[in-house]
This record gives C-alpha cells, structure tokens and sequence, in this order.
C-alpha cells in the first residue's frame, strides 16, 4: 500500500465533487469543516473499496493511551477535561537555535495538511486515518539540528493529577520515544494537530503527536512537550518497559514475530465479525518511501 | 430442591451467552467484535474456574453440603466456554487457517499455556459422569487435581497476554491463589485437629 489520497479511497466522482464543492467555496479552511462531512459520503460509497476509511466512532474510542487507563474506552472517557491550553512544545539538546513554542504558535506557522495514513498497531490491528498534519521536518529545522543531532526523542507530558494511568507505574512515566535523525526528518514523519477536518480529539494525543506511518503505533509520541535532538540512541518507554518485544526501530515488520501477537496478519478496526484478518505488509505498505531509511540494514535484528 | 436449584444454577450459567447474543443482536461489539467475543469467553471461563474452585470452600465454611452439588456442572461449563473461546480463536479469528494457529501455540507461551489447559480440561469433562467416578474410585481424585494446574495456567495465559501490569488478570490471579491456599490451609487444620 501506498500513501494512501483519497482519490485512491473514493470513487473518482465523489472525489471530484468534492474538490470542486471546497473550490467554489473557496475557502482553505472551509475545507476542514467540509471534509468531515462529506467523509460520511466517501465512506459510505467505498463499501466494496478494500482500504477504507475507519469509521471517527472507532478512531476516536478504540484509543491506547495508557497516560488515561490501560482500556481501550478509558483515553475518551477520562481525557475529556484534559487540559491542552496553554502548552508549550520545546525543541532543544543538539540544535543550534533551542526553541519553545506554544501550539497556537506552531499551527500558525505550520499550516496542516489532510495526510490519510494507515495506522498498524503492534497489537495486531489497523485503521485507516484522516489525520491533519505537517512534516516533522519543517518543525526540526527551524531549530536547525547539529551534526551531533543523530537521533530524535520524543517525550510527553506527565501530568498525574489529569492523567490518571500515570499514577501507576504501568510504564516509565513520562512516556518517550525516538527515532533516528533521517526517520524524523522523512516527509512521512507527521506531526499531528487535527483528526478527521477537525481539532485532535484530546484521546488522540492532543495537542500535537506523532505519526510514524510504517512504524507500529507505539512509536508515535502523544501530547508531546519536548522534542530533543541527541546523540545516542533513546531508549524508549517500551524498550524500557520489555526490551525482548520492543526493539527502538519497531518497524512494521510482518517476518518479525512478537512473543504476543501475529505480526504476519492483522484485524481491520471496523470490518465487522464476519471479516478476515489481511495480510500485514513490509513497513505497513510503505516500503517504497521508507525502505532505503534501511538499506544493509538486518531487520530482524534490529526489530 | 436441589433438583430446581440444579436446573436454576443452569439457566444462570448461560448468562453469558445471553450478553454475548445481546450484543451481537444490538451491533454492540465495538470496533473489534472478534476480540471482543473471544475476550468474553476467555474471561467468563476463568470466572467459572473460580466458581468451581469456590464450592469446596465454601462448602466448610458454610457447613452446608450442597455447594458441592453444583461442582460438576460449574466444572462441565469450564469446558464449554473454554471451547467456545478457542474456537472462536481457530474459526472466527484465523479461519481455521492452521499455519499461524499452529505457530502462535508453539511459539507464543500465553497461547501454549492457554492450549494446554484447554487440553487438561479434556481428561476432566470426559470423566465427570458418576459412571466414571465409580469406574476409577481413588484415581479420580487424583486425576481431578489436575483443575489446580489448569486454574493456574488459565491465570498465567491472562498475565502473559497482557502488554503491561494489568489490573484485571491480577484480579483473577489473586482470587485463584487464595482458592488454591485455602484448601492447603484447610487440610493442615484437619491434620492439627484429627491428629
């Protein structure tokens, strides 16, 4: 699979339409509202499409966020009060111009664009997103990384007295990730300020997160607060956690097993009781863009 | 009375068909519905491990003999919703597609575990007539033992399923332990008391 456009989802009529309904409107913004709605439509339409947009009821209850509970109902049940105003993001360690920015500040200066990507979670389940969103890139480069700026980590926001499941130790609290320099800077690196035409849902991950499209869920940081630019390689709140099933690369990698579940096949959120599992795919079917990150490179071993 | 109060305990133990039927009927099953069930009958099956587990406490604690009376069919529904829960596992979720069944219990230890307990539960529902009880005399007490061992891995197969400490399975496994640690305890009383 590739990235996924909408003219690959929708019937090329509805498609069209659509684009010329937000045309004559003319207005960029108006598209986000408009997008929700005729979101409906295009799903609707695509019943016999094999990728299909998952429906908002699922993206946004079906959620991991262990920071709110460890239940799949718990992120929308408990973040509602969450607050995400006001919220400061600081881009520091190996960069020349360390920088804080606040959100209001970063979506002004990085419009988001309507980025439909498939989401592979390591629990062996997919979904098929509309997030709104911009390169990680453009944002790293405002702070301009240094030589010595060869991995990326990620950390987000510990906050205990709103966030409940961060009063256990269910994981190393705060919650951090990483990537390598070159993943962060590929244009598939998303950072995530909107879901489905509209604000990121707060058990998304708002205000800002991640999205590593070939790499499973969990690597794709919620509520960040800092971006830091290091040397080593992080070590992530799962490697931590269980280092035997969580390797830092955690690419989507159906040829990798988990010691828990198949990594060979996986559920689609949504398809009802009667459907198959389908096959997972190399880097979650984005192997054309992201397959020479790891040229030479032993995947298995660096799972 | 024990005759209407079988049949009562019956019709109670079906409940989890009857969710499980509601659910399905009103679409309720979320956004993954093959999980959902098999999670559901994975659950209930160490329910019902627990009630069986509970009768013989219960039964001395309470002074009263007819909890035991339950043991078999509370113990027969052990199996049915165990095979429930690894047939929706094989049909429902992989399609009787024998390749990654067979991959997942040998290399995946919560799904080996949980396999080999669904086997142990064999032995146990085909021996539970009064036929077969007559038949092996003190052999089936020892060979109904085996439950222990089954109560045991159906915890571990909760445990090692999950990504993390989990509220829930730790649940199971400390009322399990405490079913299992009170016929210990139970025994040593006799001994200190009859001795």
């Amino acid at each position: 699979m590739k990235k996924i456009k909408y003219s690959e989802i929708t019937p090329e009529k509805i498609y069209k339409r659509r684009r010329e309904f937000v045309k004559t409107i003319g207005l960029s913004t108006g598209s986000l509202v408009i997008s929700q709605n005729l979101m409906g439509v295009a799903v609707a339409a695509t019943d016999n499409a094999k990728e299909k947009i998952t429906e908002h009821r699922y993206v946004t209850t079906y959620n991991n966020y262990y920071e709110f509970g460890t239940r799949k109902s718990d992120p929308v049940e408990k973040s509602q009060n969450f607050k995400t105003d006001p919220w400061n993001i600081t881009i520091d360690g190996e960069v020349e111009n360390k920088i804080t920015l606040n959100i209001k500040e970063i979506k002004n200066i990085f419009p988001s664009e309507e980025r439909v990507y498939k989401l592979r979670c390591v629990e062996g389940w997919s979904m098929i997103i509309p997030w709104m969103g911009f390169s990680l890139s453009k944002l790293l480069k405002k702070a301009s990384p240094t030589s010595k700026g060869k991995f990326v980590e990620f950390t987000s926001v510990f906050d205990p007295e709103q966030m409940p499941g961060q009063r256990y130790p269910i994981l190393n609290w705060p919650y951090t990730e990483g990537l390598r320099i070159d993943e962060a800077m590929h244009p598939l690196t998303t950072l995530v300020t909107g879901l489905y035409g509209k604000e990121l849902p707060n058990q998304n991950g708002a205000p800002l997160r991640l999205i590593v499209p070939w790499k499973y869920g969990f690597k794709s940081a919620k509520a960040i607060v800092n971006i830091k630019l290091v040397e080593k390689m992080p070590t992530s709140s799962w490697m931590r956690s269980s280092p035997r099933e969580y390797g830092f690369y955690s690419n989507v990698n159906p040829e990798v097993n988990h010691p828990r579940w198949s990594q060979a096949s996986e559920r689609v959120i949504g398809s009802g009781i009667l459907s198959e599992r389908i096959p997972t795919e190399m880097f979650n079917g984005y192997s054309e863009e992201v397959a020479n990150l790891y040229s030479g490179m032993d995947l298995k071993k660096n799972f | 009375m024990i005759r209407y109060s079988k049949i009562i305990v019956f019709i109670l133990c079906l409940w989890p068909i009857a969710i499980i039927s509601l659910n399905i009927f009103y679409n309720e099953l979320g956004a993954e519905p093959v999980k959902k069930i098999m999670n559901h009958f994975g659950e209930w099956t160490l329910i019902f491990i627990c009630l069986t587990l509970a009768m013989s406490p219960l039964k001395r604690f309470t002074s009263l003999a007819f909890w035991t009376k339950f043991r078999r069919m509370l113990g027969l529904f052990v199996f049915f919703y165990a095979t429930i829960h690894l047939l929706t596992y094989i049909g429902l979720d992989y399609r009787f597609d024998w390749q990654p069944i067979l991959n997942d219990v040998l290399k995946k230890k919560f799904i080996f575990i949980g396999f080999s307990a669904w086997l142990l539960l064999i032995p146990l529902a085909t021996t539970s007539s009064q036929k077969m009880i007559n038949l092996l005399k003190q052999n089936w007490k020892k060979l109904h033992r085996i439950v222990y061992i089954i109560a045991i891995f159906g915890a571990l197969h909760y445990i090692w399923l999950s990504k993390t400490i989990f509220f829930k399975p730790l649940i199971y496994t400390i009322i399990i332990s405490i079913l299992l640690l009170a016929r210990i305890r139970f025994k040593n009383f006799r001994k200190i008391k009859f001795n």
